[in-house]
């Protein structure tokens, strides 16, 4: 703990005796608190991985010869298709926002980031209901063409890759837009200068300069395609995440969940792997610094409404026809309601999800910081490596981290019990689901607050010093207002994750603890759509608190 | 500063106790309580436990999960489960909860009374307190019902792009299953299951969208239980679904039959209060409007004094396969196997 108050306060020199209000102490020579805090994020990761070393080839052989096969296949096909839509989808909206002036396009610049707010399994039961057989969709497409006209059958891999790729295009989006924006100011007017029409500088320029970003969006698109395990259910199209899930929870078979997660583990790894390939060392800049906005280019005639339809079009599908079907079933669910039923528990789960939010949104951030400013005291190699690995937990699915953490966990409860007769001191209670939470979520809060740290520079709280400022004054005057909206953030940012996520708090949660998420889910897996809707609704209404924020930021991105 | 840094000091103390004081709470409550384990949906019962604390002022505490999740999670959990009574929808997992030794034996005059022999554990360590039949569902404008007959017949190609199943993955199908295989055994039960597959059934996994599809068209037959009918029927009096009995013929079986039922678990720190509630389901909580066990969820009874839900009333009567309730359990993980075999879609 003093590591961070001695650096909140007296950062001078990393790694060299830092004088703090008291008089000098030397630090100590291992960088402690990085080590544990990392120790403790890569140990169910490592655990996981050993399982591999000793794989139960029966087990394997089993799974091969049964179910295994289609579940790969699928995974690898819901990546492929999530990926390759997201990255058209996402990529080809920000540069129509980014390039060109028509109408709505200002209003759609923002809005398009609106599905965020929307976790995948709630669209995926949403879509189901509407697009399946039985569905309004289909049911008025047979009045208009006849009893025998052909649709698509949504219950396959084609609806999944459907309904993610429209949540999770604007990862894509996001990220393509400002590298556009940046680009745009000067580069691509310098292309057009020297004649290079606007199609061709897309490719020729636009795209391979944003290469770094779309990789990065595409990445954190799939890497939540990965995590899902409900979405792809309700789609018959059973994933490796499915099967943890499954194997775990149906088949009540930990020992296979596990292997089946250790294997995933290994496909989200080879992720990030590619990613940081795609990434590579390349950060492309321009001269002359951006800021400057683009001239967007006036669309005329069809061409205007063309790209107006577009946008709509997306807007429509991944944002308002499914709030427009959440509020119409809670409108009815509330209307036609039978006493004693969903406002006897509602409170309840509302509890549970903000408390476990809370908690695990403190207890991440709180480590984050940690993490960082160890990183700005050690500036060593050893300790960014360390923060590597500590914020890694992004990339695995929720299923794979529960699979970990049980691993983890399990032989300290089993020791404790036999020590002291504690029970299930650790995986009983809420301990083992927030250490999953810290181990998925470390690195969203990492990177908010890392980049807010960097902006108390040591000059300042030298000259702060200097003026005859306390060490106090300059923590409580200069440090904390320039950190405080990073952390803020982060706080934000976790707590609407975990009201988010549906796997490890399946897998791990409590008695009693069942949340907002876990119910929608088991109300709109039993196809309780109505009564699914409002809890839904609860959380992609929390969801667009940081959606919001980001719409006001995002200008000056 | 010296302030501050205790202030950091106590920090993940004051974290510690509030995640330790959370599970905690579920446990040491003032009033009187039963907290549950069970598979059972919401709104099928919310309103008979509203009833059940207004008659005896004890709170109801669920916590909800697959079938399957609850009994591992009382598996694991041991003797440190804070559950009192173990609630599932299915024979099965019953039976070997109490052979695990998870339940606790219950003697009492009402339970005798109340529930008949073939509807509780020998050894009183379960209770059923309600049946559900697992059958044929048709579209009549379809299907004639005198083409069917029995669940081994959806197997005949004749059938073939025309039935709407419910995945592997689904306790019902993994019981309906196991009953097969208990039946017929294991060979014959995979011939069948084989069958099934071999039709390229659509697989909806909710037994409601099953009756819509087919409503709809998508579908001429399906399986499903019979309440998910029934509730249609009293949103809609002309749904357009029907009901078949299946394995109804003269040397026939009968319908396949599964219970949800109730037992207290070994650990319960609440076990009066379990007893009262189970004693409750069983007479009071038989009732066949939504303040009872049965009724809210139109099914069967078991208490031979209760009476029916009009609804399932007009199904008319039909035969039950005998098979024992307490033999389910051991087929279970057989049938998960024959179905993995088979191809059965999940």
């Amino acid at each position: 703990m003093s590591i961070v108050t001695r650096s909140l306060t007296t950062i001078t020199k990393p790694v060299a005796p830092a004088i703090t209000g008291r008089g000098i102490r030397v630090s100590w020579r291992i960088p402690l608190l990085p080590v544990l805090i990392a120790g403790l994020i890569s140990l169910p990761i490592l655990l996981l991985a050993a399982e591999l070393l000793t794989p139960k080839l029966d087990l394997w052989a089993q799974l091969w010869s049964t179910v295994l096969p289609r579940m790969l296949g699928n995974t690898l096909l819901l990546m492929a298709g999530v990926g390759a839509g997201t990255l058209i989808i996402g990529t080809g909206l920000a540069w129509l926002v980014t390039m060109y002036q028509f109408p709505g396009c200002a209003f759609f610049d923002r809005a398009l980031l609106l599905p965020l707010a929307m976790p995948a399994f709630i669209m995926g039961f949403i879509f189901m209901s509407l697009f399946d057989y039985a569905g309004p969709v289909q049911t008025a497409w047979r009045a208009l063409f006849g009893r025998s006209a052909p649709f698509p059958d949504i219950h396959s891999g084609g609806g999944a890759i459907i309904v993610m790729t429209l949540v999770l295009y604007p990862y894509v989006y996001m990220l393509a837009r400002s590298a556009f924006r940046e680009q745009a100011g000067v580069t691509l007017e310098a292309a057009r200068a020297l004649g290079c029409g606007r199609k061709r500088a897309f490719w020729r320029i636009a795209i391979p300069m944003a290469r770094p970003s779309l990789a990065a969006g595409a990445a954190l698109a799939l890497m939540e395609a990965m995590t899902d395990f409900a979405t792809v259910r309700f789609f018959s199209f059973p994933t490796i995440s499915e099967g943890v899930v499954r194997l775990w929870e149906g088949r009540m078979d930990r020992v296979a969940a596990t292997e089946l997660a250790s294997l995933l583990m290994i496909v989200a790894l080879a992720l990030l792997v590619v990613e940081r390939q795609l990434r590579g060392r390349a950060r492309y800049h321009q001269q002359g610094g951006s800021g400057r906005r683009p001239v967007r280019a006036a669309l005329k005639g069809q061409s205007k409404w063309g790209a107006f339809a577009v946008c709509a079009l997306v807007l429509f599908a991944a944002f308002v026809l499914p709030i427009g079907q959440l509020v119409l079933w809670a409108v009815h669910e509330i209307n036609g309601h039978v006493p004693g039923t969903w406002e006897t528990v509602y409170g309840q789960y509302v509890g549970n999800s903000f408390a476990l939010a809370g908690i695990a949104a403190v207890l991440t951030v709180g480590l984050a910081l940690l993490l960082a400013h160890s990183a700005r005291i050690w500036k060593s190699r050893f300790v960014h490596g360390l923060t590597r690995i500590g914020t890694m937990g992004y990339a695995l699915p929720g299923s794979v981290i529960a699979a970990g953490v049980l691993l983890t966990i399990a032989p300290v409860d089993h020791t404790l019990h036999e020590w002291l007769g504690t029970g299930l001191l650790l995986t009983g209670s809420v301990v083992g689901l927030m250490y999953a939470y810290v181990v998925r979520f470390l690195a969203v809060a990492h990177k908010s607050v890392e980049s807010s740290l960097d902006k108390v520079k040591p000059s300042m709280d030298e000259a702060a010093r200097t003026l005859g400022a306390r060490p106090w004054d300059v923590l409580r005057r200069i440090q904390a207002p320039l950190v405080a909206n990073g952390v803020l953030a982060a706080l934000i940012l976790v707590f609407v994750d975990v009201m988010k996520e549906l796997p490890a708090t399946l897998l791990l949660r409590p008695f009693g603890l069942d949340t907002l998420g876990v119910w929608a889910y088991m109300l709109a897996a039993e196809s309780f759509w109505q009564a699914a809707s409002i809890p839904a609704l609860t959380i992609v209404a929390v969801g667009l608190i940081p959606v919001i924020l980001l719409m006001r930021t995002g200008d000056r991105a | 500063m010296t302030v501050l840094r205790w202030k950091f000091r106590l920090l993940p103390f004051a974290l510690l106790t509030l995640l330790m004081a959370l599970p905690v709470g579920a446990q040491n409550a003032g009033p009187q309580v039963v907290n549950i384990y069970s598979a059972r949906h919401y709104g099928a019962m919310e309103a008979a436990f509203t009833a059940f604390t207004e008659a005896t002022g004890i709170e109801v505490r669920l916590s909800q999960g697959s079938a399957q999740s609850i009994l591992e999670r009382l598996r694991a959990e041991g003797d440190q489960t804070i559950a009192d009574v173990y609630f599932t929808i299915d024979a099965g997992g019953l039976s070997l909860a109490a052979e695990e030794g998870l339940l606790q034996p219950i003697e009492s005059e009402i339970l005798d009374a109340a529930i008949p022999a073939d509807m509780r554990d020998p050894e009183n360590r379960w209770f059923a307190v309600s049946q559900r039949i697992r059958t044929i569902v048709y579209n009549p404008n379809a299907v004639d019902p005198t083409e069917l007959s029995t669940y081994e017949q959806l197997a005949d190609p004749m059938w073939n792009g025309r039935l709407c199943l419910r995945p592997a993955t689904h306790i019902y199908t993994i019981s309906l299953v196991g009953s097969l295989i208990a039946d017929l055994g294991e060979e014959s039960a995979e011939n069948v299951v084989a069958g099934w597959v071999a039709n390229n059934p659509h697989y909806i996994d909710s037994d409601t969208r099953i009756l819509e599809t087919i409503a709809a068209g998508g579908c001429d037959v399906g399986l499903t239980n019979h309440y998910y009918l029934a509730s249609e029927l009293d949103q809609d009096p002309g749904f357009p679904v029907k009901l078949f009995w299946a394995n109804q013929g003269e040397d026939e079986r009968g319908a396949f039959r599964n219970v949800s039922g109730v037992g207290v678990t070994a650990a319960a720190l609440n076990r009066e209060n379990a007893v009262r509630l189970i004693e409750w389901m069983a007479t009071d909580g038989q009732a066949a409007d939504v303040t009872g066990i049965p009724g809210g969820n139109y099914e069967y009874p078991v208490n031979p004094d209760a009476e029916l839900n009009p609804i399932i009333e007009a199904f008319g009567d039909f035969k039950i396969d005998p098979l024992p309730l307490s033999h389910y359990g051991q087929y279970q993980e057989q049938a998960v196997a024959l179905l993995e075999r088979t191809g059965y879609g999940f």
